[in-house]
């Protein structure tokens, strides 16, 4: 399982996402790698993920996906990340 | 912990807009020794390419660039606005605390990140650091999730 959190500058943003997307996981029991990247190489970072987490103003510019694409509001919300994720994987 | 130096923490301040807001966090990382001051428009700049997507959380900004040679050294600062600015996002405007990061590199600073994560997983830390009335009130609340 591969998730990637992306921002825009795979910097800051992305890490928070990342950190509190593997603390969702842990609570959801689930195993996967979480990396984080900027929306630029989404393509490349992004290939192979089942899963991408990003905030809504780059879900346009995610382009063609053929991986689950969360919408997260409040990156340091891990209830709405559990739910999200556990919505999207389960 | 990131750096979080005094001269980088400026509380109840006047921002006309979201611009201003993003370049007192400029400001403050300059301040404090960590970017040249070029690093504060780049921050504008990522917003201007990218929209709000800094607003990760109700009333919280976390403003920042890519790594570049104005970063100096790793490190973050704190402003509070004395009235909350409208950055243009969905959900989690108005902002009234805009965190500034600047690291060298992408990856040295991921322990210092979920440090800041731990302080903001509290949904009372945002209103909590944006009613701060010291720097102590601050250093308080980072050093609340140690």
């Amino acid at each position: 399982m591969k998730i990637v959190a992306i921002c825009g500058a795979g910097v800051g943003t992305s890490g928070i996402l990342k950190v509190n997307a593997e603390r969702a996981l842990a609570r959801l029991d689930i195993e996967a790698e979480v990396t984080a990247a900027d929306v630029g190489s989404v393509a490349i970072a992004a290939a192979d993920a089942q899963v991408i987490l990003t905030s809504p103003e780059f879900v346009e510019r995610l382009g063609k996906t053929n991986a689950d694409v969360i919408v997260v509001q409040n990156y340091f919300d891990v209830d709405e990340l559990t739910a999200k994720l556990e919505g999207a994987l389960g | 912990m990131l750096t979080l130096p005094d001269s980088a923490i400026l509380l109840g301040r006047d921002a006309r807009d979201w611009r201003g807001a993003v370049l007192l966090a400029g400001e403050a990382l300059e301040a404090a020794g960590l970017t040249e001051p070029e690093y504060g428009p780049r921050m504008v700049s990522m917003v201007e390419e990218f929209g709000a997507y800094i607003v990760i959380a109700p009333g919280l900004a976390l403003a920042h660039a890519r790594p570049g040679p104005d970063v100096l050294h790793s490190g973050m600062a704190v402003v509070t606005l004395a009235e909350p600015v409208v950055f243009g996002h969905p959900y989690n405007d108005p902002v009234s605390v805009v965190i500034g990061l600047a690291v060298i590199t992408a990856d040295e600073h991921v322990g210092g990140i979920a440090e800041l994560a731990n302080v903001f997983n509290d949904p009372t830390a945002i209103e909590r650091l944006a009613n701060a009335g010291s720097i102590a009130d601050v250093r308080a609340l980072f050093r609340g999730s140690e």
